[in-house]
C-alpha cells in the first residue's frame, strides 16, 4: 500500500481552483467558435394559461438565429425526471419566473434584447401560494405517506403529559456559486454533445435524447465539475441542458444556456418548506410515550424528487429517538412555485427539525434541561425504528453523546450561561446540543449501484472512469485515493476524467451520500480486476505465484522483496506485449436494501451515520440579532478515506444548515414573485456568522464494515449538526422569559428571535401579574 | 475611443464599449475565465480582481474590488491583476495559493479566485503587521464554512525580498487618466476637473453620475435588456478634489468621492475619536470589497432610504457641498432629502463633500439591524448623537432612523422633547410613544413593518440602555 487512502489530501482540482484554471461549464463558450446564447422569455404569473406568443419583433433583429417555442422541439415537450409533468415550452405556465420560449442569437445582448420583444398573452389563472392554501384546496402531487408502530393514538391518550404543535419551516435556496448552466453541440454524424453543470448526467442524456426524439446512444453529456450543486442540479440541471440541445440541433451551431443569478433563483427550485402538525405523548421523566406527526410538504408545481424528498423526512422523523407508538404522515401539496427538489439532506433535516421541536418543548414544559431529555430518548442496542429497521450501532450515540458532552463541558457550560443571564437582562446567552442519525442509501433501492472504467496505458499512467460527479465534495479526491492504492501508485500516477456517459453507462445521481461508498466500491472492483491481471504477469516474471506479488509505490515486487523490484510501467509494457488487456470496468451494487411502501417497513438503509454538536449563542434582546459564539461537533465519519476533504464536508455541511435555520429566508409576495432572488436579499452566512470559535473531531474507532475501506459517508449528515445552533438560540430566548415552551420560527432570523422574545416576555409578564393578584 | 491598461503585467487596448459592460463580463468574454460571476451584484466576490492604486499615505497598493461593479471604461490607464496573474511569473503558485491549496480552502473552487484576490491584495498590504479578516468579509463561500480560508488568512506569512511584485509596489501609479466620451450612444466620461466635469454634464443633460459604481453598476446588471437610449455615465473618481479629507477644530470634510475603505483609514489616524459614529458606522457599511469603491457621495446621492450613511450624518448635522457652474453652496443634510430617491440636487448639480461640524457629541451610537451583522443591506440603521449636561439633563440630542419611510428620517419631535430632560428611564418612557409613531414602515423581504417599526423604540431603549451607565459613570 502507498498509504493514499485515509491521507490528508488537497481536492485534486485545488490548483486549478487557486489559479483560477479549472474550468467549469461557462468557461468554455468564449474559447469556442461560434457559440450562439440562449435567453428565457419568462411568466409575470405565478399560473396562468399562455394564450399567444408573437415573436415577429424579436425575430427582426439579424442577431437573432431563433426563437423557441414548443413547436420547435423535435421530440417529446416534456422533461420531467419522476413524472411527466414538466412541459419545457408549457401551455399553462405554473409559477412566476418560468419559461414560456426561448431567443436564441449571436450574444448574449442580442439574445436579451430578443426576449424583450417576445410579447406574450397571458389568461391569468388563480394560483396556490401557500401550503395552507394548498391543504384547503386539496392541491396534492402525492397520496399520503405512512409509516407508523404500535397504536399512537391509544398510547397519547394514556400518556400522562401531552402536547400539540405547529411547525412551518421555511426553505432554502442552494446558491451553489457557479449557477446552471450547459454548452451543446450537434456534432457531424447526428450526435450531440452536451457539456453540462449536472449531478447525474445519465439523467440528462435521457432528457435529451426524450426532447430530441433519439435513442440515447446518439446523446454524449459530461460533468467536469460543478461550482456547487447541494442538490440543486441533481434533477433540475436538465431543463438547461435540453434548451441548449434542442437549438444546437435546430441551428447547428454551438448553444449556450447559462442562468444568471435572478434567473436562476426565479426558475429552479429549493429546499422544501414544510408545515408539521405534532401531537406528543410523554411521562413526568420526559420520556416520549407516543408521537403523531402530519408532514405536508411544498412540492412546488411538478413533482421532481418530492416524493423521495418526503419520504426521506418521515425516516428522519424519529432522529436519534425512540418513540414506542408512532405514525407519520406525508403528503407533497402542489403550489404554484418553483418546483421543490433535492437540497443536502433531502427532507431529512426537516423530518429532524420536527423531532427536536418536539424535545425542546417536551424538556421546557416539564422544566428539565432540553440535552438530557434528549439523552434519556436515545436509541438503544436493539432497538428498531419505526420503519423496523434494526438501529445498528445504537450504543454509539450515547458515546459520542457522552464524549462529546465532556470535552466541550456541556453541563458546566449549561450553568455559567444561566448564571450569565441572571445578571445580563438584555443580552441573554443559549447553549443546545442535539445529535444526528442520517441513514445513507438511496430509499429507492435500484438506484444503490455504480460502475467504473479504469485505462491502463503502455507508459503505467491511468485514468479513471466513474459515474459520480464532482461537485466540490472531494468525491474525485477519493477516488484517486482508492484507485491509487489499488494499484500500488502515487496519486500522480491516476487521473481522474471527467464524468461521461459514454465512459460509464446507466449511472445514478450523485446524491444521497453515497458517492464514495458506490463509486469508490466501483473503483476498487476495477483495479482490483487490473491488478489480478498485472499479478498474473508479475508472476511469470518473478517466478512465483499472483498473490506473492506486492504493488506499492509505483513499483511491483514479490511480497517481502522490495529490492527486486520493477516498475509498474515495465509490468504493464509486459503484460501489453503478453497481450493481457489493460482496461477494466468495476461493478458495485450495496447488498439487502429493500422497503415495502406499501406497509412503511424494510430496511432502507445500509447504515446510519451519527454526529452532535453543541452551540453557543448569544442575543441582542432589542433587535433579535445574535451571534454564534462556540460550536463543538463530534462526527462519526467511519475509517475517513480522505481527513481534509471529510472535514471540510463537516464543516461546510454545518455552517450550510446555519444558513438554512437563520439567516436565510425565502419570501414569495402575494402574487408568487420571489422577492429574495438575489444576494443582496437571500443571505447566505459569511465568514463572520461561523461560531467564532468552531472545534471539530471525528469518532474515533467507528470503522463501518462493509463500506469502502471502512469509511462512512459525509456529504449530508453534517448539515443536521446545526439544529444545536437553532436550539442554542431558543435556549437564549427562553431565557427572556420563563423557560417556559419557547416557539421559535424558522429560520431564526433577527426578526424571527425578536418576537419571540416579545411572546416570552409577555407571557412572564401575564403570569408574574397573575401571580401577584393570588 | 481606445481605453488602454495593464492586465496581468501586459498593456491591452481596446474599444470602449457601452457603459454597462462590467470589467468582469470583458474579461471572461475574452477568456480569462478563472473569475467567476456569482450574483452580479456585488455580495459574493467571486469576481473579485486587483487594481493598483495610490493609498491615502501616498503608497502603491493593490486593492480588491468586484470585478461586476466596475464599469470597463473605468479601468483605462489602470493595473488590473485577475487571477489568472496572482501566481509567479516562473508559473509556481503564489504563498496565498499555496496556502489555500494546503489548508482546504477550495472545495467547488467556484469562489475561490475571488477570495485568492482579496488575499493576495491583503498579503501586499502596505504596513500589514497583523491580518485585517474584513479582508474576505465580501467573499462568499457556498461549501467551505470559511474555516480553512480563516486560517489561510489569519497565517498569511510577509512577502520574501525576492517577490517580484515588491518592485511593482514600489512604483508610483498614475493618477486616473480621462476618459473622453465616445460618440457611441452610450459613452462614459472621467473628467479630472470639476469644471470640465461642468462642461460635460452641460453638453449630456441625460448624463448619470457615477462614482464606485457599487450602486448604479447593480442596476445596469439587473437591466432585463441592455438600454437602447442614449446614455452617458459621468465618473467622478479621476477628480482628486472630490477625494480631500480634512480636519480642523471646526469640522471633519469629506470629500463626496473618497473611498469609504480611504476614510476608514484616514479617521482614526488624523482625526482619532472625533467622530465615533463615523467608525462604528464603516466596518458594518456593506463589505470591504465595496468599501473600496463606494463613496459617502455616492451613498447620499443616490438617496436610498436605506443606505447606512445618511442616519449617521444626520445624527452628526452634516451639511453637504454642492457644485455647479453656477456656483457652490452647503445645505443642512436634513433639507437634501425631499422623497424616495429625490434630493435636492439640481441640474448640473453635484456633490462635492460634506462637513461634519465639530465638536461633536459626546455619546453616539450606530445600530444596523440586518438578517446578517456583515455584507448586509439595513432592515433599519439608527444613528444617535447626545449631550448631557453636567446634571445629566439632554443638552443637544439628534436621533436618525433609515429603513423606516421613503427617506432617512430625522427625529425632530422626539428631539425637542427630550431638550432638558434628565437623561432617565422616566424621560425614555416619555420619549417611546413619540418615536414609536415616526416614519411610515414598509414590509419587504427585509422585515415586516412591525418588526421595523419596533425597531423604533426599541433601538432608542438600546441607545439609552448603552449610554445611561455611561452617563452615570460621569458623575
Amino acid at each position: 500500500m502507498s498509504g493514499e487512502v485515509g491521507k490528508a489530501r488537497p481536492h485534486e482540482s485545488a490548483v486549478g481552483h487557486v489559479t483560477g484554471a479549472a474550468r467549469y461549464v461557462d468557461d468554455l463558450w468564449p474559447v469556442t467558435g461560434r457559440v450562439a446564447h440562449a435567453w428565457p422569455v419568462v411568466s409575470p404569473h405565478a399560473h396562468a394559461r399562455v394564450v399567444d406568443i408573437d415573436v415577429i419583433a424579436a425575430k427582426r433583429d439579424p442577431a437573432v438565429l431563433a426563437v423557441l417555442t414548443a413547436a420547435d422541439v423535435p421530440g417529446v415537450n416534456d422533461v420531467g425526471a419522476a413524472r411527466r409533468d414538466e412541459p419545457l415550452f408549457p401551455s399553462e405556465v405554473s409559477h412566476l419566473g418560468q419559461a414560456v420560449a426561448w431567443v436564441i442569437a449571436e450574444t448574449e445582448d442580442a439574445a436579451k434584447t430578443g426576449a424583450s420583444r417576445v410579447s406574450v398573452r397571458y389568461e391569468p389563472l388563480p394560483a396556490i401560494l401557500s401550503i395552507e392554501q394548498a391543504i384547503e384546496a386539496g392541491a396534492y402531487l402525492t397520496e399520503p405517506a405512512r409509516m407508523r408502530r404500535g397504536d399512537p393514538k391509544q398510547a397519547l391518550r394514556t400518556s400522562p403529559h401531552r402536547l400539540e404543535g405547529e411547525l412551518f419551516i421555511g426553505g432554502q435556496e442552494h446558491f451553489y456559486l457557479e449557477t446552471q448552466a450547459a454548452l451543446a453541440f450537434r456534432d457531424e454524424d447526428g450526435g450531440y454533445f452536451v457539456h453540462s453543470s449536472t449531478q447525474h448526467p445519465s439523467e440528462t442524456q435521457e432528457i435529451c435524447a426524450r426532447v430530441l426524439g433519439v435513442q440515447k446512444h446518439s446523446v454524449t453529456v459530461q460533468c467536469v465539475r460543478m461550482g456547487g450543486a447541494f442538490g440543486g442540479k441533481e434533477v433540475q440541471a436538465n431543463g438547461w441542458a435540453a434548451v441548449a440541445v434542442i437549438a444546437a440541433a435546430k441551428l447547428g451551431r454551438p448553444v449556450r444556456v447559462r442562468l444568471n443569478r435572478r434567473q436562476d433563483m426565479t426558475m429552479t427550485g429549493k429546499r422544501h418548506p414544510f408545515l408539521a402538525r405534532f401531537a406528543a405523548g410523554y411521562d413526568g421523566t420526559g420520556k416520549l410515550l407516543a408521537l403523531e406527526a402530519a408532514l405536508y410538504s411544498d412540492g412546488g408545481w411538478c413533482l421532481d424528487l418530492s416524493a423521495p424528498v418526503l419520504e426521506r423526512a418521515l425516516f428522519h422523523s424519529d432522529n436519534c429517538y425512540f418513540v414506542p407508538d408512532v405514525e407519520v404522515v406525508g403528503t407533497v401539496c402542489r403550489t404554484h412555485h418553483q418546483s421543490h427538489t433535492a437540497f443536502r439532506g433531502f427532507g431529512g433535516p426537516q423530518g429532524m427539525l420536527v423531532i427536536e421541536e418536539v424535545m425542546d418543548r417536551v424538556a421546557r414544559s416539564l422544566g428539565l434541561p432540553p440535552h438530557v431529555v434528549r439523552q434519556r430518548n436515545f436509541y438503544r442496542e436493539g432497538n428498531e425504528t419505526h420503519y423496523g429497521q434494526v438501529v445498528r450501532d445504537a450504543a454509539r450515540i450515547d458515546r459520542l453523546w457522552k464524549e462529546l458532552a465532556e470535552s466541550s463541558e456541556l453541563t458546566l457550560r449549561w450553568e455559567a450561561v444561566r448564571a450569565f443571564n441572571a445578571t445580563s437582562p438584555h443580552v441573554k446567552r443559549g447553549l443546545a446540543a442535539t445529535p444526528v442519525k442520517f441513514g445513507i442509501s438511496f430509499t429507492t433501492a435500484f438506484f444503490n449501484q455504480a460502475g467504473a472504467l479504469v485505462l491502463i496505458y503502455k507508459d503505467g499512467s491511468v485514468q479513471v472512469n466513474h459515474g459520480g460527479t464532482e461537485m466540490g465534495q472531494g468525491l474525485h479526491t477519493k477516488m484517486l485515493q482508492i484507485a491509487a492504492d489499488a494499484l500500488g501508485l502515487p496519486a500522480e500516477a491516476v487521473r481522474i476524467m471527467p464524468t461521461r456517459t459514454d465512459k460509464v453507462p446507466n449511472t445514478s445521481a450523485t446524491a444521497a451520500s453515497a458517492g464514495s461508498d458506490l463509486n469508490g466500491a466501483a473503483v476498487r472492483a476495477a483495479c482490483s480486476t487490473l491488478r489480478e491481471r498485472l499479478a498474473e504477469v508479475a508472476a511469470v516474471h518473478f517466478r512465483t505465484t499472483p498473490d506473492a506479488i506486492t504493488f506499492a509505490d509505483g513499483r511491483v515486487y514479490p511480497t517481502g522483496d522490495p529490492s527486486s523490484s520493477i516498475t509498474f510501467e515495465a509490468i504493464v509494457s509486459e503484460a501489453y506485449l503478453a497481450r493481457v488487456s489493460l482496461s477494466s470496468t468495476g461493478y458495485y451494487r450495496t447488498p439487502e436494501l429493500h422497503f415495502d411502501r406499501a406497509s412503511g417497513k424494510g430496511k432502507p438503509f445500509h447504515y446510519f451515520s451519527y454526529g452532535a454538536s453543541v452551540s453557543e449563542v448569544e442575543v441582542d434582546g432589542f433587535t433579535g440579532q445574535y451571534r454564534l459564539l462556540r460550536t463543538d461537533i463530534l462526527h462519526d465519519v467511519g475509517d475517513s478515506l480522505s481527513p481534509l476533504v471529510d472535514r471540510g464536508q463537516v464543516e461546510g455541511g454545518f455552517v450550510q444548515g446555519v444558513g438554512w435555520l437563520t439567516t436565510e429566508e425565502l419570501v414569495w409576495n402575494a402574487q408568487g414573485a420571489l422577492a429574495t432572488a438575489g444576494a443582496s436579499t437571500y443571505k447566505l452566512p459569511t465568514a463572520f456568522e461561523c461560531p467564532a470559535d468552531l472545534r471539530v473531531r471525528f469518532l474515533a474507532r467507528a470503522a463501518e464494515p462493509g463500506v469502502v475501506h471502512g469509511s462512512k459517508a459525509v456529504g449530508e449528515p453534517p448539515l443536521m449538526l446545526a439544529i444545536s445552533v437553532r436550539e442554542a438560540l431558543r435556549d437564549a430566548v427562553a431565557s427572556f422569559g420563563d423557560d417556559g415552551i419557547t416557539e421559535l420560527a424558522c429560520p431564526a432570523t433577527p426578526e424571527a428571535v425578536f418576537w419571540s422574545i416579545e411572546r416570552v416576555r409577555e407571557r412572564s409578564v401575564v403570569k408574574q401579574a397573575a401571580s401577584w393578584g393570588e | 475611443m481606445t481605453l488602454r491598461f495593464v492586465l496581468n503585467g501586459h498593456e491591452v487596448e481596446t474599444e470602449a464599449t457601452s457603459t454597462d459592460v462590467s470589467l468582469l463580463t470583458w474579461l471572461r468574454a475574452r477568456g480569462l475565465t478563472g473569475t467567476k460571476e456569482g450574483c452580479a451584484e456585488g455580495e459574493c466576490g467571486a469576481c473579485a480582481v486587483a487594481m493598483l492604486r495610490t493609498d491615502v499615505h501616498g503608497r502603491t497598493r493593490f486593492e480588491a474590488v468586484n470585478g461586476c461593479l466596475v464599469p470597463l471604461s473605468a479601468v483605462h490607464g489602470r493595473t488590473v491583476v485577475t487571477v489568472e496573474g496572482v501566481a509567479n511569473p516562473d508559473g509556481t503558485l503564489h504563498p496565498v495559493q499555496t496556502a489555500m491549496v494546503n489548508a482546504g480552502g477550495s472545495q467547488c473552487g467556484y469562489c475561490t479566485p475571488g477570495f485568492v484576490v482579496s488575499l493576495f491584495c491583503e498579503y501586499y498590504r502596505p504596513g500589514r503587521t497583523s491580518v485585517d479578516l474584513e479582508s474576505i468579509g465580501g467573499n462568499l463561500c457556498r461549501c467551505t464554512g470559511y474555516r480553512p480560508i480563516l486560517d489561510v488568512a489569519r497565517a498569511l506569512p510577509s512577502p520574501e525580498a525576492t517577490d517580484p511584485t515588491l518592485a511593482v509596489l514600489e512604483s508610483a501609479v498614475p493618477p486616473e487618466a480621462r476618459v473622453e466620451p465616445s460618440s457611441r450612444t452610450s459613452r462614459f466620461a472621467r473628467p479630472t476637473e470639476l469644471d470640465e466635469a461642468f462642461r460635460l454634464l452641460e453638453a449630456h443633460p441625460e448624463a448619470t453620475l457615477i462614482s464606485g459604481g457599487t450602486d448604479l453598476m447593480v442596476v445596469a446588471n439587473a437591466a432585463s435588456a441592455p438600454t437602447e437610449k442614449e446614455t452617458t455615465w459621468l465618473s467622478l473618481t479621476a477628480i482628486a478634489e472630490l477625494r480631500r479629507f480634512e480636519v480642523t477644530d471646526e469640522a471633519v470634510v469629506i470629500g463626496a468621492g473618497l473611498p469609504l475603505a480611504d476614510l476608514e483609514e484616514l479617521l482614526p489616524e488624523k482625526a482619532p475619536g472625533a467622530v465615533p459614529l463615523l467608525e462604528q458606522l464603516l466596518p458594518l457599511f456593506s463589505s470591504r470589497l465595496i468599501r473600496n469603491r463606494a463613496t459617502l457621495g455616492g451613498n447620499l446621492g443616490t438617496a436610498s432610504p436605506i443606505g447606512d450613511s445618511p442616519p449617521v450624518l444626520l445624527a452628526l448635522d452634516a451639511r453637504v457641498g454642492l457644485a455647479s457652474k453656477a456656483g457652490r453652496r452647503e445645505v443642512p443634510l436634513a433639507t437634501f432629502f425631499l422623497d424616495y430617491r429625490k434630493t435636492l440636487l439640481e441640474r448640473g448639480e453635484l456633490i462635492t463633500h460634506v462637513v461634519i461640524p465639530r465638536p461633536v457629541p459626546a455619546l453616539q451610537r450606530f445600530y444596523k439591524v440586518s438578517k446578517r451583522v456583515l455584507d448586509d443591506i439595513s432592515t433599519v440603521a439608527a444613528a444617535f448623537a447626545l449631550d448631557l449636561t453636567r446634571d445629566h439633563r439632554v443638552a443637544h440630542l439628534r436621533i436618525a432612523y433609515g429603513g423606516v419611510a421613503a427617506t432617512p428620517l430625522r427625529a425632530l419631535a422626539v428631539e425637542d422633547r427630550a431638550y432638558g430632560q434628565p437623561w432617565t428611564r422616566a424621560t425614555l418612557e416619555a420619549l417611546l410613544p413619540l418615536v414609536e409613531r415616526l416614519g411610515t414602515p414598509m414590509t419587504d423581504m427585509r422585515g415586516s413593518a412591525a418588526y421595523r417599526r419596533a425597531m423604533l423604540s426599541k433601538l432608542l431603549e438600546k441607545f439609552f440602555h448603552d449610554t445611561a451607565p455611561a452617563a452615570k459613570a460621569a458623575e
